[in-house]
């Protein structure tokens, strides 16, 4: 009877053991819990900022066209973006303000990211554009138009229009909405750049039905297998442009 | 008896015209020639008094206002937008015919300490000279060295975009008699120099209080006790109370909160955003340790402020509230943490944190909305930032969440509204 109630007595005294040291292990998973998680040290998490509209891997929304595509952009195109959104040259007040304050060694590592993320690229909804409007554009994007003056976009944005390392962006696979509003743009003045600002030249030669013909016959082009924009150097442009080293700076 | 009527008429009548004629032209100096000036060129030319200037420019801020977005530094062009209109910013430059190239350091003198240009026209006071009053002519010149020392740059003034009666500047004379005093700082035997020191780059060059005090209808700032705290007109930002004692702005923030804020743009108690992320840019983070010190050391002198009125709010807030945590637990909790506690050195801490509490909830609002990176310093090269929430936020969320931040934890500021929200979705930035 004696070794019985001493045997419940060790059994008890095991399963409060139990007992407590599991108490212990909740509150221990508890107060890891109320500690705020760490943060990573990446540059991911420090441009928050920028990933809210641009997305995590600058995938833009290609479904709207309203927030650019920054993946796979050429590094020198996408920090000159930002130089020129803080000098107001390109104008769009929320861009305007995130930039306002960052360096030009933080704006080329931000730059670095964007253009090094891989991501696939995506249709985008496209407007009805007559056969007519659309060998028109065809014809703007690959021949130009000698008699305004007008080069043709492969000329400078590289052979398969993928752009050219490392300040030409490409031109195919981005939606229509975008295309023509950064042709748009460059005629109310509300982009820009440095000068000789060679696209705002262009964009100012096409006429209306132009650019619509050139951003529908891009927009709906069948995507090369190799989207990655040309090799530094592979293209002699046409035209002086401050963005590609008038300046000096090349960025 | 009518003889007498009509003396006091002609009387009345002429000191009419007087005081007409003193009121539109009175006060008029011609400028001194550099020739006449009583400092030589010699003098200006002093490298070492140039790097003073230079120092002392960045404590001013001179750039921000007198350079152009994008364009060339001191060259003016950058409009200040105002209640009245719009002022624009001169050049500063030494170029002869649209800077400063022919001034004399006198010109300079009674622009800075007096507020009237070369020519004795007054200057309106969107240029501070009621702090710069206080600068030294001492420290003035080495700002007037520094200035004639950059590369002159050609570009002529914008027009002054003020309507009548604004744009007549002899109306100045009565701003003047009620908001300007003017005299160089007078050092406080009794405080220490630190102090001294401190009170006189905060109440001069610094012109702190320009932001950080309410104005009056006039754009005055005449009966509030200095750096209380105020709406910035125009910009839609609230410069926030700065008392370190109770019920003040920055109650709780040690000396060092304060000058690793200046510093680096962010302390273990709040991130500088908004104009103020500029002023750090652009002048905080490049003064020296000792005169940052100096301002934590005036700052703490300030005294307490009295508790604010409790809300008395007639609505039930309850609901908003409850909506104001949801989003903030899918939104804001991540970073912020659960009570508001932010993370060391990365996220500022809502809790206790005088631009959320302050009383319009104007910077909650647009920081939930705008986002944005805290200032690149030396000391912070790579700034965390935070997501704009204007595309994914309505007005009616953001109403709540900020509620929500405002009333949570040690916080207990007035519930925002989702008109409150409308009106400040839509501020130009700037």
């Amino acid at each position: 009877m004696k070794r019985l109630s001493a045997k419940l007595c060790q059994a008890r005294r095991v399963v409060s053991a139990c007992i407590l040291y599991f108490v212990m292990a909740i509150a221990a998973v508890h107060a890891g819990e109320s500690t705020p998680a760490r943060i990573p040290d990446t540059i991911q998490q420090r441009i928050a900022a920028c990933t809210a509209c641009h997305g995590v891997h600058g995938e833009g929304t290609p479904e709207s066209g309203f927030f650019p595509r920054l993946a796979g952009k050429p590094a020198g195109y996408l920090a000159r973006q930002m130089k020129d959104f803080q000098d107001g040259l390109r104008k769009y007040g929320p861009m305007e303000y995130t930039v306002r304050q960052l360096s030009p060694a933080y704006m080329q590592e931000i730059a670095a990211y964007f253009s090094a993320q891989e991501v696939p690229y995506s249709r985008s909804p496209m407007p009805s554009l007559s056969a007519d409007a659309l060998k028109r554009g065809e014809q703007l994007v690959t021949h130009g138009d000698p008699a305004r003056q007008i080069p043709p976009c492969s000329a400078c944005h590289g052979s398969q229009l993928t752009g050219v390392q490392p300040d030409i962006p490409g031109l195919v696979g981005l939606p229509y909405d975008y295309i023509s509003s950064q042709l748009g743009s460059w005629r109310t003045k509300t982009r820009a750049t440095v000068t000789p600002d060679c696209m705002s030249e262009i964009a100012n030669r096409l006429s209306a039905s132009d650019i619509s013909a050139v951003s529908g016959w891009l927009a709906g082009r069948e995507l090369p297998a190799d989207m990655h924009a040309q090799e530094a150097g592979s293209v002699t442009p046409p035209l002086h442009c401050g963005v590609l080293g008038d300046k000096g700076d090349g960025a | 008896m009518k003889r007498m009527r009509s003396i006091v008429i002609l009387v009345v009548l002429l000191a009419l015209v007087l005081f007409g004629a003193w009121w539109l032209r009175g006060g008029r100096t011609p400028p001194v020639s550099q020739a006449a000036s009583q400092i030589d060129t010699a003098t200006l030319k002093d490298p070492a008094l140039i790097a003073k200037g230079e120092y002392l420019a960045a404590v001013g801020d001179c750039a921000s206002c007198h350079t152009e977005q994008g364009g060339a530094r001191y060259a003016g062009g950058r409009v200040l937008a105002t209640p009245f209109g719009n002022i624009p910013a001169p050049n500063i430059t030494p170029d002869r015919e649209t800077g400063l190239g022919d001034w004399s350091f006198e010109d300079f003198w009674q622009a800075l300490h007096s507020g009237k240009g070369r020519h004795g026209e007054l200057l309106y006071p969107a240029f501070s000279y009621t702090s710069f009053t206080k600068v030294s002519r001492d420290d003035a010149l080495a700002i007037f060295a520094y200035l004639q020392s950059l590369a002159p740059v050609h570009q002529p003034a914008k027009p002054l975009g003020l309507g009548f009666p604004y744009n007549v500047r002899s109306n100045l004379k009565a701003w003047r008699a009620l908001y300007f005093q003017e005299g160089v700082y007078q050092p406080d035997p009794s405080q220490s120099e630190a102090w001294n020191r401190g009170a006189y780059l905060v109440q001069g060059l610094g012109h702190c209080n320009e932001c950080h005090a309410p104005r009056d209808a006039l754009g005055g700032m005449q009966n509030s006790p200095s750096l209380v705290g105020g709406q910035i007109p125009a910009q839609d930002w609230y410069a926030p109370d700065l008392s370190m004692k109770a019920n003040g702005g920055l109650s709780g923030w040690s000396e060092q909160d304060i000058v690793d804020l200046l510093k680096n743009g962010q302390s273990a108690r709040g991130t500088a955003f908004g104009p103020m992320a500029e002023v750090v840019a652009k002048s905080t983070q490049h003064m020296h340790e000792d005169d940052l010190r100096a301002i934590a050391t005036y700052l703490q002198s300030l005294p307490p402020r009295p508790l604010p009125p409790e809300d008395k709010s007639p609505f039930d807030t309850r609901p908003i509230l409850a909506q104001g945590a949801k989003v903030y637990a899918a939104r804001c909790a991540d970073c912020h943490g659960d009570n508001g506690e932010g993370v060391a050195g990365i996220y500022p801490p809502l809790s206790g944190n005088s631009s959320v509490n302050e009383p319009t909830g104007i910077n909650a609002m647009r920081a939930v909305l705008l986002g944005g990176f805290s200032p690149v310093t030396d000391g912070n090269s790579r700034p965390y930032s935070m997501p704009p929430f204007a595309q994914q936020l309505n007005d009616s969320d953001v109403a709540a969440v900020v509620t929500y931040i405002r009333q949570s934890w040690s916080n207990k500021a007035s519930p925002i509204l989702e008109r409150d929200v409308i009106k400040y979705r839509h501020t130009p930035i700037d």
